[in-house]
């Protein structure tokens, strides 16, 4: 339709794609997916942080479980057992996990190397071990429920139709600060990390501390989600930060496409509709299936299944329009 | 502490120790030779243990006929691992071939879990389990075997490396994986050679580890952390540093959980690892910009 430009198009998908959101939670359309749907809002946001990590500072992240996790337990034990307010309890939650990350980025992005992936792995079981064996706080093993939800005035979010609004709001915001983040000086200077080092450094580009920052930023993504996710189930356990889970996470990262946004959302969505929907028939052959995905993915489409895909349609476009043109 | 005890303590370390830096030697060779951190290096030491359970007690096989097919299956599988996931995806960045360690890994120990279950097995030790008495300790035999094996393999390492043709070739390309390649040196097959070794180690690591600790599905990933840990102090260079490194951390846990400090109980002996990891980035780090400076 040549009528429309391509501008006009764009707003016209992102339209479209908004009034899918808004409609999701609605009996009469998608709503027996409701929790599905915030399940893939919250870890979108963790992804969306794992996918930038990756794609603009060339190192892996096993962690991003735990700092869901430390998010998810600073909520909830402030919340809870010390009566914060869950909104101040959620801040502090991202700037504990911010200052955390601020420690470990800080020594490993003035290396060379690839220490990220192993000194994360390492704090991620660390940090299982802590949510397991500091009985008194966090509940142990068995965890610890009656979470108050999260509130603004008298409008409480404790059903799963007005958390979804909440965790998609959320969801967004993340996605729209990073998009800009992108686009910005920021962004550019991280690109140009990514294209050639040296002649990044040679311009003036602080190449360590742009790679903390975003280190940070994800970080504190991932806290922010585990925050959504404990006033959302009113209930904390070790077992989903796990290190299984930061490699699930890097399964969704790698589908959606390193350093890419909104392939963010949908790896995230074809893993969690892959994992809820099928591989639970499955039993343990998840793992399996998880360990094959990443191997595939990366050795097929090294940049990410999403954006690999999104070349390989505009190679196949071009390539159509000069037929055409011929 | 009594004598005894700081005997006991001592070689208790020692020997994890031992484990820690076969598992770093491994990172070091594939390090040299290909230029990536290989996540599933962990995973040989589990597959070493857990197949040669299978073979010498679910099998019926004899010991030492079971322990050498063990460790030549981990070697296959340090083999496959190079040729279906490193080298068709040779053009990928370094966080995808990364990633893709990482896929082996969990497919690895995925694949185990469902082939043998999850509970702990206990292949037979080498020697019996009488305890024998050193300097007023009581040391398993199994023990001996795991320190004294270390050492051997770390003289056949020096030997091989400094000796043969196959040893310096590998050396070469790690060097110079451009300058190997122009004197004549296949590097594809170097680093075929380096995964190959490097599982090696880790099947053998995993032989005679699981007799003395018992061996399960999922130990892969915290005995690489620990491996990984002591192939960073020497920078991915040196093999020396790799086993000092790992017998340093082994012997500074068996310590620090002996003491029984503060927060340092049994249940958090492995956050050490993780300490002394980000006290050598740290040091490392502040080396390098302070390089840089005078530079």
């Amino acid at each position: 339709m040549p009528s429309l430009g391509k501008k006009r198009w764009t707003y016209l998908v992102l339209f479209l794609g908004l009034l899918l959101l808004v409609l999701i939670p609605f009996r009469w359309f998608l709503g027996q997916y409701t929790v599905l749907a915030i399940f893939i809002g919250i870890y979108a946001m963790v992804t969306v942080g794992l996918c930038l990590l990756m794609g603009y500072t060339g190192q892996a992240s096993l962690g991003q479980a735990a700092y869901f996790g430390i998010g998810a337990y600073t909520s909830a034990i402030l919340s809870k057992t010390y009566d914060v307010n869950p909104w101040l309890a959620m801040l502090a939650a991202a700037v504990a996990t911010g200052i955390i990350a601020y420690a470990i980025g800080y020594p490993i992005f003035r290396l060379r190397g690839n220490y990220l992936a192993m000194a994360t792995l390492g704090l991620g079981l660390i940090v299982y071990v802590l949510f397991r064996e500091l009985n008194q706080y966090t509940g142990g093993p068995d965890g610890m429920g009656g979470i108050p939800p999260l509130s603004i005035g008298g409008l409480s979010f404790n059903t799963p139709f007005k958390i979804y609004y909440l965790v998609w709001v959320f969801c967004l915001a993340v996605l729209f600060l990073s998009q800009n983040i992108v686009k910005s000086r920021v962004g550019r200077a991280l690109r140009a990390i990514n294209g050639s080092e040296a002649a990044a450094e040679s311009v003036g580009i602080n190449i360590s501390q742009f790679k903390i920052k975003v280190f940070i930023l994800s970080a504190v993504y991932a806290s922010l989600a585990g925050s959504l996710f404990v006033h959302h189930m009113r209930f904390v356990s070790p077992s989903p930060f796990d290190v299984m889970a930061s490699v699930m996470l890097v399964v969704m990262a790698v589908v959606g496409g390193l350093a890419s946004i909104w392939g963010a959302i949908f790896g995230t969505a074809a893993v969690r509709i892959l994992s809820d929907e099928v591989l639970l028939r499955f039993g343990n052959w998840d793992i399996i299936a998880y360990g094959l995905i990443l191997i595939v993915v990366m050795v097929f489409t090294p940049q990410g299944l999403f954006v690999g895909l999104k070349d390989a349609y505009e190679r196949w476009k071009a390539s159509h329009v000069r037929a055409h043109l011929e | 502490m009594s004598w005894e005890q700081f005997v006991q303590y001592l070689m208790t370390g020692l020997t994890a120790g031992c484990i820690y830096a076969l598992v770093g030697l491994g990172f070091t060779i594939v390090y040299a030779v290909t230029g990536i951190i290989n996540f599933a290096q962990g995973e040989f030491v589990m597959l070493g243990g857990m197949i040669s359970y299978e073979l010498a007690v679910s099998a019926g096989m004899p010991l030492w006929p079971a322990v050498l097919l063990s460790v030549l299956i981990a070697a296959a599988v340090g083999a496959l691992l190079y040729v279906l996931g490193i080298r068709p995806a040779r053009k990928a960045s370094l966080v995808s071939l990364i990633i893709i360690t990482i896929g082996a890994s969990i497919l690895i120990r995925g694949v185990a879990g469902e082939l043998w279950g999850k509970n702990p097995v206990r292949p037979p030790a080498f020697s019996g389990e009488e305890a024998l008495q050193i300097l007023g300790a009581r040391i398993q035999p199994q023990a001996i075997w795991i320190i004294g094996a270390t050492f051997v393999i770390m003289i056949i390492l020096h030997v091989f490396f400094a000796y043969t043709m196959m040893g310096k070739a590998l050396k070469a390309s790690s060097v110079s994986r451009l300058g190997a390649g122009l004197v004549g040196i296949d590097t594809r097959m170097m680093a075929l050679a380096g995964f190959c070794l490097a599982a090696m180690l880790g099947g053998i690591a995993g032989v005679i580890t699981a007799p003395l600790t018992t061996t399960s599905y999922s130990m892969g990933a915290m005995l690489g952390v620990k491996g990984f840990v002591a192939a960073a102090i020497g920078g991915f260079k040196s093999q020396l540093a790799a086993v000092v490194g790992g017998i340093a951390i082994g012997i500074i846990e068996s310590f620090v959980v002996a003491a029984n400090w503060g927060p340092f109980t049994s249940n958090y002996k492995d956050a050490i690892a993780l300490i002394v990891l980000l006290v050598i980035l740290l040091v490392r780090s502040g080396r390098i910009a302070s390089e840089e400076r005078a530079s």
